[in-house]
């Protein structure tokens, strides 16, 4: 992503439309989007019900042989799958409502309105799946319906490129898990995962933690976490926005299920080496993925970013439950496992509200680019509030969604009772640094991403003309909201299901979580917090100010208006404004090690005299530098050796006709 | 003796002041605080500059009498203008008034604001601050001593 300010052009490019060619769009006033979008949350709100009777009521068992070759389908949904799937299908209802006014707006094809609820029925198989090739099978539709999904706009050429990254990447994470769940399957001599976790104990240590490795790469690409993180600021930014919240808010959460799943629940936990490498793996993913988030000028990769980030925190927060429980300290280590998954719900709806609400400013203006944003708070007030509320939820502080899981996070890291410990007492004081970081420059991210992306004033045309979203995406957006709102001031009501989900895991002190009521209280440590009463005196603050300022308005004057001053000069321009790259400068300055930012100034001198300058272009470049120095080299190995097999491609027959019985030679020699 | 039982038993050591002059305007906050000032230079040679900060120097101390002066006309409730008018300070002074909130006084300072003093008729000059703004003060003096700035300002403030 390459940005000019000096000679900028003024108004933003023209950004094709799907309708433009081969695709036929589905006309203007269609069925075809509400009855997608309607499938899409129907099938959202089943998975809400399925899920929470699962996790409520007794554990659900199907076997449907016909539908799977060879294997057949078999469904187990416990409390910890139905968890997932019920926060699968309430991001799948709010997406659905507004899939359906933004694929009007956006003139979507047939292709992706079929596959949109296709791709939500498989995010549901997942958690449900209870044998190996379910779940694999399963795990793989998700993956090629999203692929789909993703080149929706397969003409531009960054799609294609964001496709590519997202396939390679994806298969590369499937082999990973094929091999892991393929190992085990064949160790323990059962196909279910109930078989395997009957099992599990009699497995070698060796094979055990090579199963883990192989799970933390397979899930953890898919969760986005470093390094195999690359193709998610690629693919989120440039997928359908109702498909970003779906990726981002519910497929991401997936990989964390298949953490929790393969390696807490059915293996039952392992050494200490474990949880501290999930620690690890997550803290860099969240201070990596926050320190994006926090220079990134376009707002969706600026949200995909921070889905890295947050996934990291939840795997450290998972981390952290295993480190505990294998230290035996069950009543932090529940502490722990209560503030992943209760991140993973506020991550889930703050993220779902801020990709739904980033596309309804790309419907609005056809602009993601925070620098030509600007003074949405006017011509679009419903999605800027909602949009607030997500950011607020993905800062961490009090009163956001992010909140809680945080707060739990953090207690659990500074109440570990460290003792003789060694490597408690070294993980638990870096951790903590590392979410203390996180969480700073998570709201230096967001703060920009409000501040300069909806107020002030708008920065080009686009943005001048921007419209609101149509009714459907606002109500949409407003599910997702109160989700937000809901683990933001009553995390209460999140606690029975939470008590549920723990019991399913006894090896991380499952059963005796913190205690989530109208004060948040923690057992075997000294921490409460009340996010209800801190609402309560927000609220009462908020009115009161308002009530003195009403009060006090009769003895004002009218208030007078009058232009903007400007220091006596002339009026101030839109280009005068802080920018999202000049905001985010300084940071990049003191991260400069880490993110080698591109930055180039060119003068050009006028020609009669060196010393008069005509004009000086500024341009500088944000890229991943993991990317550039980890998967560069490794796709320019794999270019270089494909050029070394080419030249045994000299086409001619004669030659190919010896290879093939070279080959078959050797396969004759060797199977023999 | 203690430095804080020592300080107590100083006091404060002023100058004597001459008694507060009878008021020319009504001050334009109609509070008790203090007068705040904007300098707006519209054109001046400096020499006005020069002694205006004098006044607000620790000598003359301008300050002690409810004087001071702000950064932005935003904050202002008098504007302080010195020099003739220019042409290229002419839209300046008069949106500079402007922003000012109202109740506001202008001060008009020195001879050239006042009547164009030696730059009258000048090819730069586009007149005096009150061909272009309502002047409620003026102050003659080419440049007026930083006495008679402080005198000029306490007939505003009344102190």
């Amino acid at each position: 992503m390459k940005r000019r300010l000096a000679d900028a052009p003024a108004e933003a490019p023209a950004r094709p439309r799907v309708t433009t060619s081969v695709t036929p769009g589905a006309p203007r006033g269609s069925r075809a989007p509400v009855a997608s979008g309607a499938a899409t949350a129907a099938l959202g709100v089943l998975g809400v019900v399925v899920g929470l009777r699962a996790v409520f009521g007794a554990p659900l068992h199907a076997s449907i042989g016909w539908l799977v070759p060879f294997a057949g389908l078999r469904i187990d949904l416990d409390p910890l799958g139905g968890a997932f799937m019920a926060l699968t299908g309430a991001v799948a209802a709010a997406v659905g409502v507004f899939a359906i006014g933004y694929a009007r707006r956006e003139h979507w094809a047939r292709f992706p309105l079929v596959m949109l609820p296709v791709f939500v029925l498989t995010l549901l198989v997942v958690p449900a799946a209870g044998s190996v090739t379910t779940f694999l099978f399963a795990w793989e539709a998700m993956a090629l319906t999203s692929l789909a999904l993703v080149l929706t706009e397969h003409h531009r050429d960054e799609v294609r490129s964001a496709g590519l990254f997202y396939s390679v990447l994806t298969q590369l994470g499937f082999v990973a898990i094929l091999v892991a769940l393929a190992t085990l399957s064949s160790a323990s001599g059962s196909g279910s995962l109930a078989g395997i976790h009957a099992a599990a104990d009699g497995l070698s240590p060796a094979l055990r933690s090579g199963v883990f490795l192989l799970t933390v790469v397979g899930f953890g690409s898919k969760a986005g976490l470093l390094p195999l993180h690359a193709w998610l600021p690629r693919a989120h930014p440039e997928a359908p926005s109702p498909v970003s919240a779906l990726m981002s808010a519910a497929m991401v959460n997936l990989g964390v299920y298949g953490i929790i799943r393969i390696d807490v629940q059915v293996l039952g936990g392992g050494p200490r080496w474990w949880g501290t490498t999930l620690m690890v793996v997550g803290a860099a993913s969240a201070v990596f993925g926050v320190l994006q988030a926090s220079v990134s000028a376009d707002l969706k990769r600026l949200l995909a970013y921070s889905t890295t980030e947050n996934m990291g925190l939840i795997a450290m927060a998972i981390g952290a439950s295993m480190l505990l429980g294998a230290s035996g300290l069950p009543s932090v280590a529940a502490i722990a496992l209560a503030a992943a998954l209760v991140h993973l719900v506020a991550h889930a709806a703050f993220k779902a509200l801020g990709f739904l609400a980033a596309g309804s400013v790309l419907a609005g203006t056809g602009l993601r680019d925070l620098d030509r944003l600007g003074g949405l708070a006017r011509r679009m007030p419903y999605t800027t509030t909602l949009f607030g509320i997500a950011a607020l939820g993905a800062t961490g502080l009090p009163l956001g969604a992010g909140f809680v899981g945080e707060w739990l996070l953090l207690q659990s890291l500074i109440h570990t009772p460290q003792g003789d410990n060694t490597l408690l007492s070294l993980v638990m004081p870096l951790s903590v640094g590392a979410l203390a970081l996180t969480t700073g420059l998570g709201i230096v991210a967001m703060v920009k991403a409000f501040g300069i992306g909806f107020l002030a004033r708008p920065r080009s045309e686009g943005a001048e003309r921007a419209r609101e979203g149509s009714p459907t995406m606002l109500v949409g957006m407003a599910i997702a909201a109160i989700g937000c709102v809901v683990v933001a001031v009553a995390p209460a009501a999140l606690g029975p299901a939470l008590t549920r989900v723990a019991s399913t895991l006894p090896s991380v002190g499952g059963g005796q979580g913190p205690e989530l009521g109208a004060m948040l209280r923690l057992p075997g440590a000294a921490g409460s917090v009340s996010p209800v009463v801190l609402a309560a005196a927000l609220a009462v603050s908020v009115a009161l100010v308002f009530l003195l300022v009403r009060w006090g308005a009769g003895a004002r004057p009218a208030a007078a208006v009058r232009p903007l001053w400007a220091g006596g000069g002339p009026a101030l321009t839109p280009r005068m404004q802080y920018t999202a790259t000049s905001f985010a400068e300084p940071l990049q300055r003191v991260f400069d090690d880490v993110l080698r930012p591109e930055t180039d100034v060119a003068v050009t001198h006028v020609a009669e005299s060196r010393y008069l300058i005509e004009k000086i272009t500024f341009s500088t470049a944000q890229a991943d530098a993991l990317e550039e120095r980890l998967y560069w080299p490794v796709v320019r190995a794999v270019a270089a050796a494909a050029r070394g097999v080419r030249k045994a491609h000299t086409g001619s027959i004669h030659l190919y006709l010896l290879f093939g019985a070279i080959g078959l030679l050797v396969a004759i020699v060797v199977g023999r | 003796m203690s430095w804080a039982t020592r300080i107590l038993k100083v006091g404060r050591i002023v100058q004597a002041t001459p008694a507060a002059p009878a008021r020319t305007v009504s001050p334009p906050t109609g509070t008790r605080a203090s007068l705040q000032i904007r300098h707006v230079d519209a054109g001046s040679c400096n020499g006005c500059e020069l002694e205006l900060s004098g006044a607000f120097s620790s000598v003359y101390d301008a300050e002690q009498f409810g004087a001071r002066l702000v950064a932005s006309p935003r904050h202002a409730d008098a504007l302080l203008v010195t020099g003739v008018v220019t042409h290229n300070m002419r839209s300046a002074l008069i949106d500079t008034v402007a922003a000012t909130p109202e109740p506001r006084l202008v001060i008009a300072m020195g001879d050239c604001a006042c009547n164009g003093g030696i730059f009258r008729g000048g090819y730069g000059v586009a007149g005096i601050v009150e061909d272009f703004v309502p002047v409620d003060v003026e102050l003659r003096g080419c440049p007026p001593t930083p006495d008679q700035i402080v005198e000029t300002l306490r007939k505003v403030t009344g102190r």
